[in-house]
């Protein structure tokens, strides 16, 4: 699919009728066999196929929730837990599900990071990165919608409150928050709409998913080096070199999320889902899902006027800015070089910024009062700072390490300082038989 | 370029130090009276349904029902667990027959249109105390004491950094029932001098929701009476009625457990078996 030269030739008769007609083995075969990937791809690069597994996980295990649930305010609390405790294996369809939004998000999270400290967005990779951060995007509300449905007290009072960033939006904001719920508050039709969008969106994040993955098989991947493919001895086949390492990745995370299936199910969870949603009784402390939670510190930190901007319109805007920055950062990062680990001062301020993420995180799950307050608004400044300043001034003033000439080059280099390998091992795969 | 960069770094660190300092002084400016809920965590205890292989003591869990059925039930609903599902506790099908029988509920209408009440089958779910939500806060001056049949995943004190990193490890999930059994254990102790406790409430220092709550002290010692020799103490009563709460919430809890173990050895050889084909597909590549 990169241009190359398909390899592809049927061996059966059945097999070359089928190519002649619909070419769909060779796609796969070319995709998913032959296709040519950087030799010296370390286990950051294998959160995409584990991104896939997850996604497929989710769709299968939701389905199958969706014949038990009951879309109804009345029901809905109800009907979930005659999953968990009727349905035959209910409660492991429910606790896969729960988790893998959240185990999903684990994995997002971390090929998002491998991305920026690889420069895995610079051109010619502007769209495939874009197609990133729209899935992420669609992950986002899916993961919000799916969090109401079993219509505990965080999932009401989540959905009353982020729904309610609408209405900070000039002139048409009321107009959008009601169009959101249904009516003027959260009820019914919330549930409703949010059930058939929940049910919808996985599949256009399937669908977006396709033209990422089409957009990767057309440039190629990156790899830790950040150099391009020169010539055939920087690749291996996808098949059996690429599987292989992707399949083991995947059952170590899958080996980390049925732990938490099976040993510690509502640990990423509140306490609170498990009350039925009361109009009448706020919980003292709303707050959403981990993986919404840097972004909430964000929208919180936000506590005073900007100009004609007040602090609740600057706060969605802080917010709605904070994911928006991600789809210009292949054009805020200047440097020539490509990634992290040729240069020195980039590495220092992407692990300040993970730290940082981390940090605003933990403070979305703190009351907004008192000295949360200024650290948020600290963090938040280098959130920003970290896209809209380091990523381009940085990129003209640092001072990179030497590049290799080649992939090869680097893995020969990186062999003879660690010796790990026996001499004679380094012969590219394409020239053993 | 370097000098500038270490400055910008330390004068970070001491913005968030100082940040950190006035969090504490806060917080110690609260002592006398507290704005932080609970005022004591509860106590860990050792509950034999916690850890991998956990699993309950149906001894304990009948204990627990009995507590539920002569004390709680007065007024606390538990709407979501059938009758059927008794027999985890180890109860036979007649036992269970039996049990259900003792409880009536409405049913109806009849073929002339009239409700009608019968004796429970061991299909129906417990029966509530009032006939509505509305009469359950009416006759508890204002709020409608909760349903407990998930009561023991929907509470628990939250646990703070660092420990909720160390729960992952040690597999930590009992804030519900360790919650319960503080709660319910908590009532003597007395508020300190000047606190103020509302009308109408009473003192526990292991609410989570504030200094008092409106239900009294349910349990006292010698209340309710054991067959199997158990103590008959407050700390036993509360220790078996947070294990049956705790049942009652997870009622699959051991299956859950027993299956994952099946699952993490497979998991963990396949992932030796995928580990050691890597291996070798990548012996003759440098990389």
């Amino acid at each position: 699919m990169s241009g190359g030269h398909s390899t592809y030739s049927p061996k059966t008769g059945i097999g070359r009728w089928i190519d002649a007609r619909m070419p769909l083995p060779r796609l796969v075969h070319d995709s998913f066999v032959s296709y040519p990937v950087p030799r010296n791809l370390n286990y950051a690069y294998t959160f995409g196929g584990i991104l896939s597994i997850m996604l497929v996980a989710q769709i299968l295990t939701g389905v199958v929730l969706a014949m038990h649930y009951a879309n109804d305010t009345t029901l809905a609390f109800q009907s979930v837990e005659k999953i968990m405790r009727d349905v035959n294996s209910g409660w492991l369809l429910r606790y896969m599900h729960s988790n893998g939004a959240s185990f999903f998000f684990i994995a997002v999270y971390i090929h998002i990071m491998r991305g920026l400290y690889y420069g895995s967005y610079k051109a010619p990779r502007e769209l495939l990165w874009i197609l990133g951060c729209i899935i992420y995007l669609l992950m986002m509300a899916t993961g919000f919608m799916g969090y109401v449905l079993p219509w505990g007290q965080m999932s009401f009072w989540g959905a009353t409150v982020i729904t309610g960033f609408f209405t900070a939006i000039p002139l048409v904001g009321e107009w959008v928050q009601q169009l959101l719920l249904g009516g003027f508050a959260v009820d019914n039709p919330t549930l409703n709409r949010f059930f058939a969008l929940h049910y919808l969106l996985p599949f256009m994040i399937a669908g977006v998913v396709v033209l990422h993955v089409w957009a990767l098989h057309v440039t190629g991947q990156t790899n830790p080096t950040g150099i391009e493919v020169k010539s055939k001895t920087d690749t291996v086949a996808f098949t059996p070199y690429a599987t292989i390492k992707d399949g083991f990745a995947m059952v170590v995370f899958l080996a980390v999320f049925a732990y938490f299936i099976f040993y510690i199910p509502n640990f990423l969870g509140h306490p609170d889902n498990y009350i039925q949603a009361d109009s009448l009784k706020t919980p003292a402390h709303i707050v959403p899902e981990w993986y919404y939670l840097p972004f909430y510190a964000i929208l919180r930190a936000i506590t005073f006027n900007i100009g004609p901007i007040d602090s609740k319109l600057g706060g969605v805007l802080a917010m709605f800015g904070s994911i928006a920055v991600l789809f210009v950062v292949p054009w805020l990062d200047t440097s020539k070089v490509r990634s992290a680990v040729y240069r020195p001062w980039y590495k220092l301020f992407f692990w300040l910024f993970v730290i940082n993420a981390i940090f605003l995180g933990w403070l979305g799950s703190r009351p907004a009062e008192g000295a949360y307050v200024i650290m948020s608004q600290l963090a938040t400044l280098y959130y920003f700072a970290f896209f809209l300043v380091i990523m381009p001034v940085l990129g003209l003033i640092e001072t990179p390490r030497r590049l290799p000439n080649s992939i090869t080059e680097a893995v020969l280099e990186k062999n003879k300082s660690g010796s790990a390998h026996p001499a004679g091992a380094t012969a590219a795969p394409e020239t053993r038989g | 370029m370097k000098k500038i960069l270490n400055g910008l770094a330390v004068i970070g660190f001491l913005l968030v130090g100082s940040a950190g300092v006035a969090v504490a002084a806060e917080e110690a400016n609260h002592a006398a009276e507290p704005t932080h809920f609970p005022i004591h965590k509860p106590k860990e205890m050792d509950w034999t349904f916690a850890g991998p292989f956990g699993t309950f003591d149906k001894g304990q869990l009948q204990r627990g029902l009995k507590i539920y059925k002569e004390v709680c039930s007065a007024c606390h609903s538990m709407n979501l667990v059938a009758f059927r599902t008794l027999e985890d506790l180890g109860y036979s099908e007649a036992q269970v027959k039996a049990f259900a029988a003792e409880y009536e509920v409405q049913d109806g209408p009849n073929g002339d249109g009239e409700m009608f009440t019968r004796k429970a089958l061991p299909g129906d779910h417990f029966p509530s105390p009032f006939p509505n939500s509305a009469a359950a806060a009416a006759a508890n001056g204002g709020a409608a004491p909760p349903d407990f049949s998930l009561i023991a995943k929907a509470r628990g004190v939250e646990r703070g950094f660092p420990t909720f990193v160390f729960d992952i490890f040690t597999m930590y999930a009992s804030n519900g029932p360790d919650y319960i059994h503080a709660l319910l254990t908590g009532y003597d102790e007395q508020p300190p001098a000047g606190m103020e406790i509302a009308e109408g409430t009473h003192y526990n220092p292991f609410f989570v929701g504030g200094k008092s709550l409106a239900m009294a002290k349910p349990l006292s010692d010698g209340q309710v009476t054991y067959e199997d020799g158990s103590p008959e103490t407050v700390e036993q009563y509360s220790r078996d009625v947070s294990a049956f709460l705790m049942w009652a919430a997870e009622p699959h809890l051991e299956a859950r457990k027993q299956t994952g173990f099946a699952v993490m050895i497979f998991l963990v050889l396949f992932a030796g078996l995928v580990y050691a084909t890597k291996r070798k597909v990548w012996a003759n590549v440098a990389h």
